[in-house]
């Protein structure tokens, strides 16, 4: 079992070259971790590994938006968040050093659109907000700060004023952002 | 077949395929027996027959009555082979093709929900439809045995499935929907175009070419599309189907593979060039630890490392290697010996460290080298390389710092409106990279105080009190650092003074730190001064970015004030060297008489007296000193830097970790903890030792070679440490905003590190008796000397013609006239950028108004129509009602503009359209 998943085909490989951002050396690194994450105890080469282990990487072990990140990536028919190979090699493309703005900020909405409707709502720029600021009480924002930062916000960048933010709009924003592209980035 | 027209001209392309497709197969079990059909012939059919079987296994998700088709299609085969029909059906096929990228798409969405009820008992039949297509599939595959790959077969499987997969699954959101919209799009061109290769005419070649092209396209930006990998493999594999079939064609053959090899090429070059990029795996690990802006000291190192890669091969190269192997040996003449009364303790390691004795009369300092114009059997003109690699590091620095502050401006772009704050503080803040807890607890305190301040900040902008007091503390701090400033720069002075006298005196008579003084005071400064100054600017209550800076300027201005003061004290030095040196002349002369007068009176014939030339006697060499003034600093800098980091980041690090456990309080997060990495007195550090390295390079040409050893040892001394003893930075800051703040202080300190060398190199005479431009009244000479002599006269004299100041001066002015008109210009653009922006804002802003009233309007429609439809459907039929609802929730929702292939589908009445023909097809 250990030889054949272990191995990636040639022709497979130089597609997967073609289609994401990465190269050799990091597919096949990311293969390498991936096989490592896969469920081997029993016995079944199962394809997909679930969000828990996708979650015990140390690269993603500390970031806010970790589960939001599988959901996103995730091609599962289960919403249960697990990746296939494929769709981590889709996240890392994504998290890659030489991904465009387009599809970095593409998918930064889409992570960041935490009930999955289209736009970034009052609702969605809270539980955003209370992601970056951590989980304990006195890192927190209170009510009137929280009421007030997301009215900065949606003053700023909600620009056909629907309330809402929406994907143009939001690239709008991060395309202008000088730091975006260089901390949106995740390495193995 | 009336009933037949009334469908539509999509049902009827299908129909026109199927029957190709069983033409198809007729033929190619007969093609498979016999060979030797014309090859013409055989592709075309070949390629048809690819279009009709792929069409079909696409079209099973729509086909509603599929037995029909069947009937039909005996009849059709017989006409399928007329070939007066053939173009016209091509036509036809055409239009189909046409509307059915949008009809297919608009059906398929209707068809998933719509069906649903009814597939149950549908999907029975069509899985024996499908089992039978896939028996003639099976057959197809085997009478194509000579081509036999198991993975084309793949490639027209995988779509099967994927669309079987997709129908099967009734919760595909809308987003996937509206993706295989766009997908189903470029396939049915590319259908199209192989229609197009029925014959080979060259206008239809051209169009090959076009299609292959838009196809190549499509794979190049394929990655820049944010879809699944799934889909991304299904268009990858549909489009090597494609390019199958091309191969049949020779000269696309030719065309399609060269550049799936220049591509493959590429791509390989692209994988070698990162694997060749040095310690990016250090980096990226300690990237993902600390956070992009201990990484970016470290690229910093690396960029360092690169640039004194350079200047150590300039020097190296040109320099030292033709000297050692070409030049005179060592003890030909007196430049190249050691004295005879240094000679006893010429090689104590103790004189060696301080660079004297052996390494003082060697190819590492300026004084070994020959003025000889030219060099061994090269011809090697030594003196004129000596002075070039000068200039050309020097320039070479210059041409490097800028272009990357260029090309970080250029990256940078519009990064200067700040309309944006608060959307880039949540949108933006996190660092995606930072993989440690630690760093994560820094980052989210730091968020939330930066939330914090940036809302006080808004309410305070209308009030502010207290002002007053912080402003007095910030004057208050900042007269202390100047305090600070002055007096390390007096203690300097007053150190290199004391030492000159130590110096005059001899300094054997004197102990280590007697002659380490002035060292050891300018390392223990850099140490405690910036400590002192960031005590200071706690004061100030300063944003931490904007603390940064301040803190850097401060550092700054304490390190280039100690080396300037150090410069000083060198000039008072090469002035007592310069007198001495006019004393040693003149005592030469004396000597030279006394040597032939005393032993060889009145006697030409005599062989010239021989004495060692250790013995004679020579000046002191102002070069050289300087030389070694600047190594042994770079050296004491060095040292100070690794000891500090050992001491206290390791130790400091140890004895944290061993005495916590017996400690009455806890160290780790109380009083010592550990250590943070401080970027900022790195980078200054790094920035601080380049000065030195180009201002000394010149006389010392063994620096840029030191300069790239303590860069090497610095980058894996500096990683171990960071990894193993630091915490992260409390205040995490991201690189990019300093990034080009960091190149403007290099180009300053270049600037100002270049002055002095220039001012030696043109104002100083050089010693008489050492170093390759020894003789000459200027250094510079020594171009004038191969001007005259390696040059034909006329270049002498259009130099001397162009060097002349009534044309320089006139190119100066053209000069400064250019950089002011480039300026203005650039001014103007700038200008004219920020008013296009605003415009393109005000614009965007009426488009979205105008957009959303649109939807608004297109939604009522919808409403009425369904109203409407409802009435109707109430009397007839109740099978389908859940359908509208959802997609006037979509209009609503989406904003009509962003994409192109959505908001056709919600014009108002269009969704309408498949509903009615379902209707029709079901009657």
């Amino acid at each position: 079992m250990g030889g054949t998943s272990s191995k990636l085909p040639k022709d497979l490989l130089s597609e997967y070259q073609e289609l994401t951002f990465l190269t050799k050396q990091e597919i096949l690194m990311a293969h390498k971790i991936f096989s490592e994450l896969q469920d081997r105890e029993n016995g079944l080469y199962s394809s997909r590994v679930s969000m828990e282990k996708i979650l015990t990487l140390p690269e993603l072990k500390s970031n806010p938006f970790r589960k939001r990140i599988c959901h996103v990536f995730s091609t599962s028919d289960m919403k249960d968040g697990s990746l296939s190979f494929e769709d981590f090699l889709d996240l890392l493309s994504a998290f890659s050093d030489s991904a465009t703005l387009e599809i970095k900020s593409h998918y930064a909405f889409r992570i960041f659109d935490f009930d999955d409707d289209g736009t970034l709502d009052a609702r969605d720029l809270e539980k955003l907000v209370n992601s970056l600021t951590g989980e304990t009480d006195d890192t927190r924002l209170t009510g009137e700060e929280m009421r007030q930062l997301i009215s900065n916000i949606l003053e700023e960048s909600d620009i056909d004023k629907d309330g809402t933010v929406n994907l143009s709009e939001f690239q709008h924003v991060i395309s202008r952002s000088p730091d975006f592209v260089s901390s949106f980035k995740i390495v193995l | 077949m009336p009933r037949h027209k009334l469908i539509a001209s999509e049902s009827d392309g299908k129909d026109n395929e199927f029957s190709l497709y069983y033409v198809e197969v007729e033929e190619n079990s007969q093609g498979g027996q016999e060979k030797q059909t014309t090859r013409d012939g055989k592709r075309r059919r070949e390629r048809n027959g690819e279009v009709s079987r792929r069409r079909a296994s696409e079209k099973r998700t729509t086909e509603v009555d599929t037995k029909r088709a069947e009937k039909k299609h005996e009849k059709r085969h017989k006409t399928a082979r007329k070939e007066g029909e053939k173009h016209e059906k091509r036509q036809r096929r055409k239009n189909a093709d046409e509307e059915e990228a949008e009809e297919e798409s608009n059906k398929e969405k209707k068809n998933i929900k719509n069906e649903r009820t009814k597939t149950l008992r549908r999907d029975d039949e069509k899985e024996k439809d499908v089992k039978k297509k896939r028996k003639k599939h099976v057959k197809n595959e085997e009478d194509n045995a000579n081509s036999g790959k198991t993975k084309q077969k793949d490639c027209h499987d995988m779509p099967l499935k994927e669309k079987k997969k997709k129908r099967k699954k009734p919760e595909t959101t809308s987003e996937s929907e509206s993706k295989s919209e766009s997908d189903s799009a470029p396939e049915s061109k590319d259908n199209q175009a192989v229609g197009v290769l029925g014959s080979l005419t060259p206008e239809e070649l051209e169009k090959l070419k076009e299609a292959v092209d838009e196809r190549k396209k499509l794979i190049a930006t394929m990655r820049g599309k944010p879809w699944p990998m799934k889909k991304k493999l299904v268009v990858l594999r549909s489009s090597c189907v494609l390019q199958r079939q091309e191969t049949l064609l020779i000269i696309s053959f030719l065309y399609y593979s060269n550049c799936q090899k220049w591509m493959k090429f590429q791509r390989d070059f692209e994988n070698f060039k990162t694997a060749c990029i040095p310690w990016e795996m250090k980096i990226k690990e300690i990237e993902s630890h600390f956070g992009s802006s201990v990484a970016s000291y470290f690229i910093f190192l690396r960029w360092m490392y690169g640039i004194n890669m350079i200047l150590f091969g300039l020097t190296f190269g040109l320099v030292m290697v033709p000297e050692a192997l070409m030049g005179k040996p060592y003890g030909s003449i007196p430049r190249k010996t050691v004295p005879r009364e240094e000679e006893a303790s010429a090689m104590n390691f103790a004189i060696l460290w301080d660079f004297g004795g052996y390494a003082k009369y060697s190819v590492l300092f300026y004084g070994y080298y020959n003025s000889q114009r030219a060099i061994g059997w090269l011809k090697f003109r030594l003196p004129l390389s000596y002075f070039l690699v000068g200039v050309g590091t020097v320039a070479y620095s210059y041409m490097v710092v800028i272009r990357t502050m260029a090309r970080n401006a250029n990256e940078e772009g519009g990064g200067d409106d700040t309309s944006f704050n608060f959307s880039w503080k949540t949108f933006t803040s996190w660092d995606y990279l930072i993989g440690n807890p630690e760093t994560a607890d820094n980052k989210f305190a730091s968020i939330t105080t930066s939330f914090k301040e940036a809302i006080v900040e808004e309410q305070e902008s209308r009030k502010d009190d207290n002002i007053h007091l912080t402003r007095f503390l910030r004057v208050l701090a900042n007269f202390l650092v100047l305090c600070c400033l002055a007096g390390s720069g007096y203690l300097i002075y007053f150190v290199v003074r004391r030492s000159q006298k130590f110096a005059l005196l001899g300094l054997e008579n004197y102990g280590w730190w007697e002659r380490n003084e002035v060292n050891m005071v300018m390392s223990l400064l850099g140490m405690f001064c910036p400590m002192l100054f960031d005590v200071i600017s706690t004061l100030e209550n300063y944003h931490p970015r904007v603390a940064l800076q301040w803190q850097l300027g401060r550092i700054f201005a304490l390190f280039l004030g100690n080396l300037y003061t150090f410069i000083i004290a060198l000039m008072d030095a090469i002035q007592l060297k310069r007198a001495e040196e006019e004393i040693v002349k003149k005592n030469m002369t004396i000597w030279q008489a006394n040597l032939y007068n005393g032993t060889v009176p009145d006697n030409s014939t005599a062989p010239p007296i021989t004495v060692h030339p250790a013995d004679i006697p020579r000046g002191p060499c102002w070069e050289t000193m300087v030389g070694q003034e600047f190594v042994r600093l770079i050296i004491s800098d060095t040292m100070t830097t690794y000891i500090t980091l050992l001491i206290g980041d390791f130790l400091r690090a140890v004895l944290v970790r061993f005495l916590n456990n017996c400690w009455c309080w806890d160290l780790e997060y109380g009083f010592p903890s550990y250590s943070e990495f401080d970027v900022s007195g790195n980078v200054l550090g790094l920035i601080f030792n380049q000065g030195m390295i180009w201002m000394g390079a010149f006389y010392a040409p063994c620096l840029p070679a030191l300069n790239l050893l303590r860069l090497h040892v610095s980058m894996y001394l500096q990683c171990w440490a960071v990894m193993c003893c630091n915490v992260p930075q409390e205040r995490v800051f991201k690189a990019s905003g300093s990034n080009n703040f960091y190149m403007a202080m290099l180009l300053v300190i270049l600037f100002l590190s270049t002055l002095p060398a220039i001012y030696t190199i043109v104002s100083i005479p050089p010693s008489f008796d050492c170093g390759p431009f020894s003789g000459k009244t200027r250094m510079f000479d020594v171009i004038q000397e191969t001007l005259e002599s390696d040059f034909p006269a006329w270049f002498g004299k259009m130099f001397s013609y162009a060097s002349n100041p009534g044309l320089v001066l006139p190119f100066l002015l053209l000069l400064v006239l250019a950089i002011y008109y480039l300026q203005s210009t650039s001014k103007t653009y700038k200008r004219v950028n920020m008013e296009l922006k605003k415009k393109l804002q005000t614009q965007n802003e009426e488009n979205k108004k105008k957009n959303k009233l649109a939807a608004l309007k297109a939604a009522n429609e919808l409403e009425q129509a369904r109203k409407a439809g409802e009435q109707r459907s109430s009397s007839s039929q109740h099978t389908q009602n859940s359908e509208p609802p959802v997609s006037s929730t979509h209009t609503t929702t989406r904003p009509p503009a962003s994409r192109g292939h959505t908001s056709s589908g919600h014009l108002p009445g269009h969704p309408q359209q498949p509903q009615k023909n379902s209707h029709s097809n079901r009657r």
